[in-house]
């Protein structure tokens, strides 16, 4: 496993292209093209403002960077700067090389925008007004806008399919939600249907493209799932007045749908009768004796065992300043920490915040809000819990490998955690100073991972065979 | 009685006549008070000996006889005078009449022992009972107390319930409360929630009115050239056939998915069917000895072999076919497959539990193929056995159409039994008459073997008298004492035959207590005893010991 140097980065902005051959990194105005391989610069561009929002499109020929402007709201007439900076730059094809100056520049004028992202085609640019007044579909291609009227202000209101050829948009009308289908090619409506919530507040398809689960509010527990055409087919409510759904997933198959609750339970629907299958719950105490329970532990740093090839000067540096960590197999039961919610307060900390399936369908990763320094890994075959990542600090995010059932976690400090059905190893990121990684990114062809941290980013790269 | 009889004598010896009268009627009450008579106990005797010292003196020595004499002939007894007016003692008669009042003397303080035992015997009956009255009555207010308890335990615990159930209901009442509460809330919530969005919708409309409807000159779009489409393609305007196009490719976007998810099932199903038939396979070559078996039991030969065919007939095609058509007999075969290897299962179960070691089990598994044959030749057998137990009904059933032969048949068989069952009758009637004469002469033999005891007893007694009297009557004549014992010997007989004649009522009474003593019936009763084989064994050796102690 080897890392690179630190660079700087500003607002968690580094993103591989989706190609696999170039890294985005933002410096405050500064938008940094980087070669994955050599990590030299490919591009510099340099905006107007404070980049607070970049996304590569679908060929990786254009980066979008959205400035949202903060703050500036005294004065009526004033201006406000929204500015989107479109470049194309040098990847491998010569036509952009021909144009490396080549740019597009939106400005909302006085609506704001508080969102913006590509369409799947990477030809479009959709923005969200501020007070979701409208969404202004923008083209690359020719002279023409699009608006969507009435999008609901919500988590998720916006979702395309995985084959970039619907999209549906939340929408709010006289106090209804409504769900609008839209073919992304012409913009053109598709469906328009009411969905029987309360206040809709997330909207996301089925990898297949042809099922688009629809959940209301926390305060009600209520998953819709809707056809593409607009047919209703299943309703989903496990119980009622108690807080509901909190997040929700979608196999890599389809075949599942994982709802995480506010009551620390995450139920699995099937796709064929759109019932429960099984529900996981997530006790602070685990009894059961196939489980396996990692547990970090702090390694004394006068036991160096270095295997990392890199500087041994630096290695030294960074083992003085930091304390290794590794990984053992607790005993069950294992009672893990467990953090009180405070009652009276609105968004509680508990729940399941965070889900993925693995892109084999094989695991699902968890994390429950209330027991915050634990990955519950759950075997989705079996529908049983597989293992337990006991952490020392609190999950700031994990991802998994796109290509293998591996699983990369980080917890806020300068180590990054890697679980495999294998095992577990926790990697200390060699650098000098701080280095606090609270978001990772991994690489399309499973081979590095990007670590994020709030003024730094470094890439990791990990060798097929080590880690196999 | 004793102490009554001393307060009486002194009256009675200084006025006869009123004494008599008194006595008399008291004689009256005496043998209704007999049984009193006979508790007397056996010191009062000594007392009554110093009474009779009293009663006779010089003076009254005739009146005191003549009083003796007149009681006795009402007691039954013969008179003590010689003749019927004279005044001359018969000394035989006296005497006779002692040992008679002396035997009944014994017999009376027999009686009385024997009451007492069984007064002793009802005593401790009695406090038996008692014991066990007092040990129920104890019981009974035990398990009345227990009741009790039990009473107020179950009655506290009703309580508790009540209570719980109060409990239960005011909780349940509380969280209706709470949920209504709730949906309240939410429904003001809700009303709120829409109010101020209607206002925000307002706002926001205006808004957009504000924002959208003056030409913003800033929302503007600056771009170098355009850059042509990912596909390459241009767009197309929107026309209907667009929109056309478009609810077409959605569909085909649904179909294949469905489509995709339909191959999806039918690749499942196919293994699942494969899986199926292989299981069924196995089981079927599992069960060659037990599918016979139950379908023997259960259903006919032919219908049986049909099914089987359809069975392989659909193992060959049942797999192409769609599930709906042949779902019902696969399930019914694989039922009917299943209950075979369940039954077999058990049954090899069975044959574990009874058969722990190996090598018998090996032994088992050899046996299995012979119990085939085994079943299979019994199986002939049956069939066998059917066919003849058929021919042999239809046999009968011909014979029964013919009625005129049968009748005879019937008759004739009649009679042979009617004739049968008179032989048996008589021999019968033999055997109850031998059985009748055996009872007989085993009664006769035990009453002879009692009788026998008894005479002894009665023997002994009289020996003790005897010696008692010789002891008394030291001057009178030898002779004399010779003559009286002969008698009183014969004279228990009789009385023991009395006895016999109260329990046993069957014999005849040929002598009775009240009767006179004389020497005639006690030498019939000789004649019937020696008559007996037993105790004519007996007797006369009593004799001669008897006899021997009289030469003594």
């Amino acid at each position: 496993m080897n890392f690179s140097e630190l660079f700087k980065l500003s607002g968690l902005l580094g993103r591989f292209s989706p190609d696999g051959k170039c890294l985005a990194s933002c410096v405050q105005y500064r938008l940094v093209v980087r070669d994955v391989n050599s990590l030299q610069i490919l591009q510099l561009y340099t905006c107007l403002d404070q980049i607070q929002y970049i996304e590569w499109s679908s060929d990786s020929l254009f980066i979008l960077c959205a400035m949202y402007k903060r703050g500036i709201v005294q004065r009526d007439p004033a201006p406000v700067l929204h500015g989107h900076r479109l470049s194309s730059f040098l990847t491998s094809l010569v036509w952009s090389l021909e144009q490396p100056d080549w740019h597009c520049k939106i400005d909302e004028g006085s609506a704001g925008l508080v969102a913006s992202c590509w369409s799947p085609d990477g030809r479009h640019i959709l923005n969200t007004t501020e007070f979701h007044l409208r969404i202004t579909v923008w083209s690359l291609c020719i002279k023409s806008i699009s608006y969507i009227k009435y999008p609901k202000a919500c988590q998720q209101g916006l979702a395309f399919t995985k084959d970039g050829r619907y999209m549906a948009v939340a929408e709010r009308r006289d106090c209804k939600d409504f769900v609008s289908i839209f073919v992304c090619s012409d913009w053109q409506l598709l469906r328009h249907f009411d969905t029987e919530t309360q206040d809709l507040v997330g909207i996301e398809w089925a990898p297949n493209g042809c099922v688009l689960a629809v959940w209301d509010t926390c305060l009600e527990y209520k998953i819709l799932l809707y056809s593409l055409d607009g047919r209703l087919l299943s309703t989903y409510r496990a119980y009622e007045w108690s807080l509901g759904v909190k997040s929700v997933a979608w196999s890599p198959s389809s075949q599942f749908l994982a709802i995480g609750s506010y009551g620390e339970k995450v139920r699995i629907l099937n796709h064929i009768t759109w019932k429960k299958i099984t529900e996981f719950e997530h006790p602070a105490t685990i009894a059961n004796t196939k489980t396996i329970v990692y547990k970090e532990v702090e390694k004394s740093p006068s036991v160096e065992t270095e295997r990392l090839s890199f500087p041994p000067t630096r290695a030294l540096a960074s083992s003085l300043f930091s304390t290794q960590s590794k990984y053992d197999i607790s005993q069950v039961p294992v009672s893990l920490q467990y953090v009180k919610p405070v009652a009276d307060r609105a968004n509680p900390k508990m729940g399941i915040g965070m889900m993925a399936f693995s892109p084999d369908n094989c695991f699902l990763a968890t994390k429950n809000d209330n027991i915050p320094n634990a990955v519950w890994i759950w075997d989705v075959q079996k529908l049983k819990l597989f293992v337990v990542l006991e952490q020392l600090c609190a999950i700031q995010s994990f991802q998994w490998d796109p290509r293998q059932p591996r699983l990369a976690v980080c917890t806020g400090n300068n180590k990054v955690y890697l679980w495999s059905p294998a095992g577990c190893v926790s990697v200390q990121v060699p650098v000098e100073g701080d280095f606090q990684i609270v978001s990772l990114s991994w690489h399309s062809s499973g081979d590095s991972i990007v670590l994020l941290s709030k003024d730094n980013f470094c890439v990791c790269y990990l060798e097929r065979e080590e880690v196999k | 009685m004793g102490d009554w009889k001393t307060i009486t004598v002194p009256v009675l010896s200084s006025d006869s006549k009123s004494i008599f009268q008194y006595t008399s009627e008291k004689k009256i009450s005496y043998p209704s008070m007999n049984s009193q008579v006979l508790c007397l106990p056996l010191p009062s005797s000594k007392s009554m000996h110093s009474f009779y010292s009293a009663f006779c003196t010089e003076e009254n020595i005739e009146q005191s006889i003549s009083y003796l004499n007149r009681e006795l002939t009402t007691l039954g007894f013969p008179s003590i005078y010689a003749e019927s007016k004279g005044k001359e003692l018969n000394l035989i008669s006296i005497i006779n009449c002692m040992n008679e009042l002396l035997v009944l003397q014994h017999k009376n303080l027999r009686a009385q022992e024997e009451v007492e035992m069984q007064h002793l015997k009802l005593g401790s009956d009695m406090d038996h009972l008692q014991n066990c009255y007092t040990k129920l009555k104890e019981q009974l207010e035990s398990s009345k107390r227990e009741i009790v308890g039990l009473q107020e335990r179950d009655r506290q615990l009703q309580s508790k319930n009540r209570n719980l159930h109060q409990l239960l209901k005011n909780e349940k009442d509380e969280v209706q409360k709470l949920q209504n509460i709730i949906s309240s809330r939410a429904t003001q919530y809700n009303h709120d929630m829409k109010r101020k969005e209607r206002e925000y919708n307002k706002l926001k409309e205006r808004l957009h009115q504000l924002v959208m409807n003056k030409k913003d000159k800033k929302i503007t779009m600056e771009v170098l050239n355009y850059v042509g489409r990912a596909d390459g393609k241009r767009s197309a305007w929107r026309t209907d056939k667009t929109d056309a196009r478009n609810e077409e490719e959605m569909y085909k976007v649904l179909l294949s998915d469905y489509e995709q998810r339909q191959k999806q099932l039918l690749m499942e199903n196919a293994e699942l069917k494969k899986v199926l038939q292989q299981m069924k396979k196995e089981i079927i070559s599992l069960l060659p000895p037990q599918k016979q078996k139950p379908k023997e039991r259960s259903e006919d030969g032919p219908v049986l072999s049909d099914l089987e065919e359809d069975i392989g007939e659909l193992k060959e095609n049942m797999w192409e076919l769609s599930c709906e058509t042949v779902r019902e007999q696969l399930t019914n075969s694989i039922r009917k497959q299943w209950r075979m290897l369940k039954n077999h299962v058990e049954k090899l179960d069975n044959q574990v539990s009874r058969v722990h070691s190996g090598a018998l089990d090996e032994k088992d598994v050899i046996s299995r193929e012979d119990h085939e044959l085994e079943t299979e030749k019994l199986e002939l057998e049956i069939q066998q056995c059917k066919e003849m137990i058929k021919t042999q009904q239809q046999l009968l059933q011909q014979q029964l159409m013919s009625p005129c032969d049968d009748d005879t048949t019937l008759l004739l068989q009649d009679c042979y039994l009617l004739e049968e069952r008179e032989r048996l009758q008589e021999e019968w009637r033999l055997f109850r008459e031998q059985k009748k004469n055996f009872e007989k002469e085993r009664r006769s033999f035990t009453e002879a073997a009692i009788r026998l005891g008894l005479e002894r007893k009665a023997f002994e007694e009289d020996r003790g008298a005897w010696l008692k009297q010789q002891f008394l009557s030291m001057s009178t004549d030898y002779k004399h004492s010779e003559n009286v014992t002969t008698p009183s010997a014969f004279l228990g007989s009789s009385d023991q035959d009395n006895r016999l004649v109260k329990s046993t009522s069957q014999r005849k009474p040929h002598c009775m207590l009240s009767g006179p003593v004389s020497a005639e019936p006690c030498q019939t009763s000789r004649s019937s005893a020696a008559s007996k084989k037993p105790a004519a064994d007996s007797k006369p050796n009593q004799w001669v010991e008897s006899d021997k102690e009289e030469a003594e």
